[in-house]
């Protein structure tokens, strides 16, 4: 049998791998990148956080059920193949996708609509969760030894393509919708956003024909013709003592801290600097387009580069970078967009106020908001909005006069220090995930091999990683006096993965996969 | 270093109930602070989802106390045997 130590059609096969990948990533990124449009779709409208927090606990259980995901497709992969396996999860993963742009909205079909949301969401981790590990293992299976790293970093750069797909097509819709700009916008909040969900249809087909032309992983149909397939892989990779010391490693020593560092700098930031810096929708996005389109061939760098200085120590510098880093970081985008502070020096022009009186049930009360838009010398321009002391006709009620920042509009300077700040961060992604699907594959024998790594993977991206911007938000929500807080969370389980992963995790490459 | 590795076992098998402490600890005053659906679907899932992987760390810790990782396979029929 002709053993795959060449890279002839090594490309043919981590393209079909990787459209793929892209995909399903794409459509998993789209609904945390619309969270809060689709919260006022399916969610009811009386509590806008609690829609909000009940759109990302949904966002969540996509991340909670990919292990269970890594589970079912694992196991399958180990039985029946990679190639049927991972070709049976785009199909879940864009049907999925296409039928929650079908899904109507909580006005018309009630609380059946948050269900089925949920239900479809489920549908896409799980189908998440046996996704990556067959990808990884395909590649992985078919490289040769000395470039085992570089040629499975072209799979880690697809999770950064989707999102930057699903944010490029995010941006197009909304404004593409009509020629004036906020009637496009209100369009696309209405019913625009169901285009790009509907489009993955298209993408998803192009993928399947994609991928129904691909042969099975030559390692895999090698143990399939000499018959040594897992008979039950779930029992050799978590019922062996020997097995699942490896597992665990790879969880706590590399995958925990891999996916919160990866959390952090592509999803939390977005949502620090919308939500927290009030920075305008656009301009927050297309910072984070800029961003890894600087830093997305990174991944390839260091997934190069690991095949010469080992996996390890790549891994450990981007969590060490990551956790000493981050507070500096995130205080800058606070400073940079600090308006109040600002304005006391650099007022140039202020727009005449829109003031808006609403009554209260009664006709006494009173709530006066008065919106300004207001330029700084710099360049910056944000609305402040004033929001009066409400005055109840109920003796005792007074509500607080409160005053904020929102829609801040970046001047160019302070724009590209953001870049750079998120770019840094995705650096440090790219360090912590370029090598590792070589690492995995290398960690576990292949007749088990995508059960087994699959989990860890997925538990430390989908669990610790993917609850990042939730549990961080939900942190800020409990400690309000620090906006820093959520920080910790990274911090913290980064910090415990790089002392487990350091004294360890092996730096020394397995050359040979074949076993 | 793997006397080192084996004695940080023991921190490791005690971050497993500590971390569940503090969680359960948390997730009840959440609760209580704020008793509607969402708080307690939110922590619910926390801590059914954070004590297996809690319990996952202890089992690694009593690994690491055991000396398991004092020398990991190099190859695959170590881990088949």
């Amino acid at each position: 049998m002709k053993q795959p130590n060449q890279s002839k059609g090594i490309w043919k096969v981590i393209g079909a791998s990787s459209v793929g990948t892209l995909i399903e990533w794409y459509d998993f990124y789209i609904f945390g990148s619309l969270a809060t449009v689709i919260a006022n779709q399916f969610f009811p409208k009386t509590n806008p956080t609690a829609a909000l927090l009940s759109t990302l606990a949904t966002f969540a259980a996509g991340f909670i059920v990919r292990p269970f995901g890594a589970l079912v497709f694992g196991r399958l992969g180990d039985l029946i193949g990679r190639k049927y396996t991972f070709l049976l999860t785009l199909v879940l993963m864009g049907g999925s996708t296409f039928a929650i742009g079908l899904v109507p909205g909580y006005e018309t079909i009630g609380f059946a609509a948050p269900i089925i949301v949920l239900i479809l969401r489920l549908l896409q981790g799980l189908a998440l969760g046996g996704e990556y590990g067959g990808a990884a293992t395909y590649v992985a299976e078919h490289a040769p030894e000395n470039k085992r790293g570089y040629f499975t970093s072209w799979i880690q750069t697809t999770a950064t393509l989707g999102l930057f797909v699903s944010l490029g097509v995010i941006l197009l819709t909304r404004h593409s919708l009509d020629p004036d700009l906020p009637t496009s916008i209100k369009k696309f909040n209405d019913w625009g956003w169901r285009i790009p969900f509907l489009v993955s249809i298209l993408l998803v087909i192009v993928s399947i024909y994609i991928r129904m032309k691909m042969k099975e992983s030559p390692l895999f149909a090698k143990l399939k013709s000499e018959g040594k397939v897992s008979v039950n892989p779930l029992k050799e990779s978590f019922g062996h003592r020997t097995n699942l010391k490896m597992v665990l490693l790879a969880l706590f020593g590399a995958t925990m801290g891999q996916g919160v560092v990866w959390y952090t700098g592509q999803f939390y930031a977005q949502s620090f600097i919308e939500n927290v810096c009030k920075v305008d929708f656009d301009q927050s996005r297309t910072m984070i387009i800029w961003a890894i389109v600087f830093a997305t061939p990174f991944f390839v760098v260091f997934g190069a580069w690991s095949d010469k200085v080992g996996r390890k120590w790549i891994m450990m510098t981007g969590m060490l970078l990551a956790i000493f880093s981050y507070r500096p970081i995130y205080k800058q985008f606070m400073e940079l967009t600090n308006v109040a502070e600002m304005q006391k020096t650099l007022l140039a022009s202020a727009d005449a106020p829109v003031v808006k009186r609403n009554l209260g049930p009664n006709q006494s009360d009173s709530l006066v908001t008065t919106s300004i838009i207001k330029t700084l010398n710099n360049g910056i321009s944000f609305k402040e909005v004033n929001v009066d002391t409400l005055y109840s006709a109920t003796p005792g009620q007074v509500g607080k006069a409160t005053t904020s920042y929102v829609e801040k509009k970046l001047d160019n300077n302070t724009y590209w220090k953001f870049v750079g700040l998120i770019f840094l961060q995705i650096i440090f992604v790219t360090m912590v995930y370029g090598p590792i699907a070589a690492f995995l594959v290398e960690l576990f024998p292949t007749k088990i091999r995508y059960t087994s790594m699959s989990l860890p993977y997925h538990i430390g991206n989908g669990v610790f990683g993917g609850l990042t911007p939730f549990i961080a938000t939900l942190l800020t929500t409990m400690h309000t006096s620090d906006k820093l807080v959520g920080l910790w969370y990274p911090i913290i389980i980064a910090a415990v993965c790089l002392v487990i992963g350091t004294l360890y995790v092996s730096n020394k490459i397995d050359p040979n996969v074949n076993d | 270093m793997n006397q080192l590795k084996k004695y940080l076992g023991i921190v490791w098998i005690l971050l497993g109930p500590a971390a569940i402490y503090y969680l359960v600890k948390t997730a009840a005053a959440e609760v209580s602070k704020n008793p509607v659906i969402d708080t307690k679907i939110q922590w619910g899932v926390f801590v059914i989802i954070f004590i297996p992987i809690a319990i996952g760390m202890m089992i690694f810790g009593y690994y690491a106390l055991q000396g398991e990782y004092d020398h990991l396979p190099e190859s695959s029929s170590e881990i088949n045997d």
